[in-house]
């Protein structure tokens, strides 16, 4: 491939263009593998987003559980749900919640009038584009009110488009506001002429939800006919727990925060199933399955179910013969009451229920037929042989759903009948994905708007766009990986016959892979994780090499520390479910029996005695309480950057 | 001789199971196929459909690749095929590209290449090592003969030129991309030497 610089005129042509040849060729085999590696961040990031999702749907079971064993430590709080009528009890919550609660005069925040209009909205976009938080008083009385008004409406709201009047539709948002401000920004503020759905997901993860809920409550309010929400997977008190709304209410709210959370319990049960377009359309959250039967779900009372994590209890199981059984079921919510409910009729049905979550669960898949959920735990995978049997069924032309994110921020499937829409951009990372909303109107085409909200990364070259992401993704997978040493320790050892410390690539990824659950291109991954010598084999314990957990105290076992790092969210969660009165303290006592729960039901088998020095170690004051908050965030990894030579700690909050 | 077939056939499966994780990345919707053009990439402006009854998905965006000095400004859409054989550490031309997917699409064309049809024709290019990617030395000698003023750097507009005018044609978004890491803001232009010198170290 020699490039002659003979400087005849006649030859010169065909060198230079060998020589063009030569560089573009090289430049599209770099830029070919910064896409990969862009892609391989990305399904990191997936893979551990569903396996998190999967993992707390097996919390449910845990709940159940748990409930049959942790009888001693609510009794004095068992309530009896009182029968009396609607309205009295909203007149009572209405004083509890909102007006008990007075705004100071030296609050700076906005004020919001009631009844609320176009200038209220534009008060509170201004205001939060200040960074400024909204009084509680407020918070409290727009979920009031918007939970009154959304327990007028059907579970489905029908609308109807015209070419004066376009309806957008938005996907996830997940709490980042900047996407929202853009939406706005490029496409107008919601009008009577200007119709917008939100398809589910407004919260968790971005760190600005309760701003988001707020803007879109209060257009709501304003607009009642033409803003329209649908309920997504995290309207959920249970998944905020866990996905950081529930801690940005508590960080935001300090005083209040409490009766925040009781209402968005309720408030998100109002919240419609769905939106159906022109009689043609559905938009709704998550997707189908093939039992998905819509005329159960127009009529079934939405405002039951409450939680993904709570399902329907054994006395539902057999409607039939209820009066038969004299048996007591009790439920659970956040806040440790239990409730006893005589009453069938105070949960749905296990059918219905389950049809809810098919709804705000489902994932479409290029795989003809209906297949359990595997990933995410819940809902299903459906194929274009369901699409096309559930909109012939109910004569719908296209289902609109969101639930995934995706780079370009849509994406369409199952031959143009099933279209995903994602609205929060950079959602994994700065220049992970695009976000994109739709405009749709009867008679025309559907057009699709993408959008991106960086910083100052948006001129920066791919490479460096790329090289974040990876670092973001790679580092996340490390701390999964060191949260699993003991176990992956144990499988190379079991495939290192010869006690060399070192296995082949192959063995190594298959390790990998059947111990964190994740599948994943651990081949092309492996040179990121561990260290491979000459022969290309791979030195195993490398991947432990540079990260470690930190130990809360000296004194506690590496393997105890390892497990509850490991399982620290879920323990987050349910820490939460114990706090009744999110004072963030647990007694010793009820550490120790919730730890020892914990762990008969997962089978981890942990020495009593360390858990017990642990429970009295983290008691610091010597008082008999844990402050969890604390005993969280004393766990956390800390990663040694080579070229810096200092510790990179990332906290797990 | 036993003991080479063995080692033959490791590394065989080992290539398969190489080229399966490269292949799943881009397997959108898990069912051994890979999309041949680049669906999602489509500009501001939205998609159109043709009507609402009959949806299909974006027309192909299949690039008619030329080894003629061409100029070409519609934007460029990567297949996938070609950055997951890309990423494998192949660097086919795009003409040598456009006969591979050929070679693997389908009679008909569908859009997609399945996986079984891939597998053999890729774990034929690793094993035979074709399409090797271009040695540092050969891409310096590359740069040296468009600069025929043998002055050490190109001028953003000579590079432009050559880059959109000659061999295979960059397209706008690939043009703007390579110069966004390329050109000194101050000057204007590359030098080249360094330019390959820190793109090399990127990559490894």
């Amino acid at each position: 491939m020699g490039c002659s610089s003979s400087s005849t005129k006649t030859r010169r042509s065909d060198t230079s263009l060998r020589a063009a040849l030569i560089i573009q060729n090289w430049y599209r085999g770099y830029k070919a593998r910064l896409k990969a590696r862009q892609h391989y961040a990305l399904t990191i990031f997936q893979s551990i987003e569903y396996a998190d999702e999967q993992g707390q749907m097996q919390l449910s079971t845990f709940f159940s559980f748990m409930l049959e064993n942790y009888t001693h430590i609510h009794k004095e709080e068992l309530e009896l749900r009182n029968q009396s009528l609607e309205s009295e009890q909203d007149m009572r919550d209405r004083w509890d919640y909102v007006d008990s609660i007075d705004v100071p005069d030296s609050y700076n925040g906005p004020r919001l009038q009631f009844p609320l209009t176009c200038t209220d909205i534009d008060l509170l976009l201004e205001a939060f584009k200040e960074q400024q938080i909204l009084h509680a008083h407020y918070v409290l009385e727009v979920l009031f009110e918007t939970k009154k008004v959304l327990k007028q409406m059907p579970n489905f709201t029908h609308i109807q488009t015209s070419p004066s009047k376009e309806v957008t539709i938005c996907g996830d948002l997940h709490g980042k506001l900047d996407d929202l401000f853009l939406i706005f920004y490029k496409n107008g503020l919601p009008s009577e002429r200007n119709p917008y759905v939100f398809n589910g997901d407004f919260v968790d993860r971005g760190k600005n939800s309760i701003e988001i809920l707020m803007i879109l409550c209060v257009s709501f309010l304003v607009y009642p006919n033409d803003l329209h929400l649908n309920r997504g997977n995290h309207e959920d008190f249970m998944m905020n727990l866990r996905y950081g709304f529930t801690k940005e209410i508590l960080h935001k709210y300090k005083l209040h925060g409490k009766r925040i959370l009781q209402i968005l319990e309720e408030f998100y049960a109002w919240l419609p199933i769905g939106t159906i377009v022109d009689n043609e359309i559905l938009v709704i959250h998550g997707g189908i399955s093939e039992t998905t039967d819509l005329n159960l779900l127009h009529r079934v009372e939405r405002n039951k179910m409450k939680s993904v994590l709570i399902p329907p209890t054994e006395t539902n199981r057999d409607h039939d013969t209820d009066s038969k059984h004299n048996k007591v079921g009790v439920t659970f919510n956040a806040h440790g009451r239990i409730k006893t409910n005589g009453s069938p009729t105070e949960h749905l049905t296990e059918h219905e229920w389950e049809q809810i979550i098919d709804i705000l669960w489902s994932d479409p898949r290029g795989k003809n037929g209906c297949f359990p959920n595997t990933c995410r735990g819940g809902g299903c995978y459906f194929g274009p042989d369901v699409t096309s049997k559930i909109l012939n069924k109910y004569q719908l032309k296209m289902l609109i759903r969101s639930h995934e994110c995706k780079p370009e921020g849509y994406e369409i499937c199952h031959d143009g009948k099933v279209v995903t829409i994602f609205s929060a951009s950079n959602y994994y990372e700065e220049g992970s994905n695009r976000g994109a909303y739709i405009k749709l109107c009867s008679g025309t085409t559907p057009r699709f708007f993408q959008y991106q909200v960086t910083k100052a990364t948006c001129f920066q070259p791919l490479r460096q766009r790329v090289d974040t992401m990876e670092n973001s993704a790679i580092k996340i997978l490390r701390e999964r990986v060191i949260s699993r040493k003991s176990d992956l320790t144990r499988a190379f050892q079991l495939q290192d016959h010869r006690k060399s410390g070192k296995l082949s690539v192959s063995q190594w990824a298959f390790c990998m892979e059947n111990i964190l659950g994740l599948n994943l291109p651990w081949r092309s991954l492996s040179s990121n994780l561990v260290n491979i010598d000459q022969n290309g084999n791979v030195e195993y314990m490398s991947s432990s090499q540079n990260i470690r957990i930190e130990k809360p105290v000296q004194e506690a076992h590496s393997t105890l520390v390892e497990t509850l790092y490991r399982y620290r969210s879920d323990l987050e969660i349910i820490f939460n479910a114990i706090d009744t009165d999110h004072s963030g303290l647990i007694s010793v006592e009820e550490f120790r029996a919730m730890w020892k729960l914990f762990s008969s039901h997962y089978n981890v088998h942990i020495d009593d005695s360390q858990v017990n020095k642990l429970a009295n170690i983290m008691d610091l004051n010597k008082d008999g309480s844990i402050d969890f908050n604390e005993f969280l965030k004393a766990f956390y990894v800390v990663h040694r950057c080579e070229d810096l030579m200092k510790p990179d700690v990332t906290n797990l909050g | 001789m036993a003991d080479e077939k063995d080692r033959e056939e490791i590394i065989v499966a080992e290539f398969h199971k190489k080229i399966k994780e490269a292949f799943e990345v881009f397997d959108h919707e898990s069912n051994n196929t890979v999309d041949v053009r680049q669906s999602h990439s489509i500009a501001q402006a939205g998609a159109q459909w043709s009507d609402l009854g009959s949806l299909q998905p974006p027309p192909p965006g299949f690039k008619r690749f030329s080894c003629l000095s061409l100029p070409s400004t519609r934007n460029s859409e990567i297949t996938e095929i070609g950055t997951i054989i890309r990423s494998l550490g192949c660097c086919p031309t795009e003409g040598e590209l456009h006969d591979l997917i050929a070679e693997v699409e389908e009679e008909e064309p569908t859009g997609y290449i399945r996986f079984e049809k891939f597998l053999p024709v890729m774990t034929e290019i690793l094993l035979e090592r074709k399409y090797r990617p271009i040695p540092e030395d050969v891409l310096l000698r590359a740069f040296e003969v468009l600069d025929s003023a043998k002055r050490g750097f190109l001028t953003k507009d000579e590079l432009i030129k050559y880059m959109t005018e000659e061999g295979e044609p960059f397209s706008q978004e690939e043009m703007e991309e390579m110069l966004s890491a390329a050109i000194d803001p101050e000057s204007n232009s590359i030098n080249y030497k360094d330019y390959i010198t820190m793109m090399v170290i990127d990559e490894n």
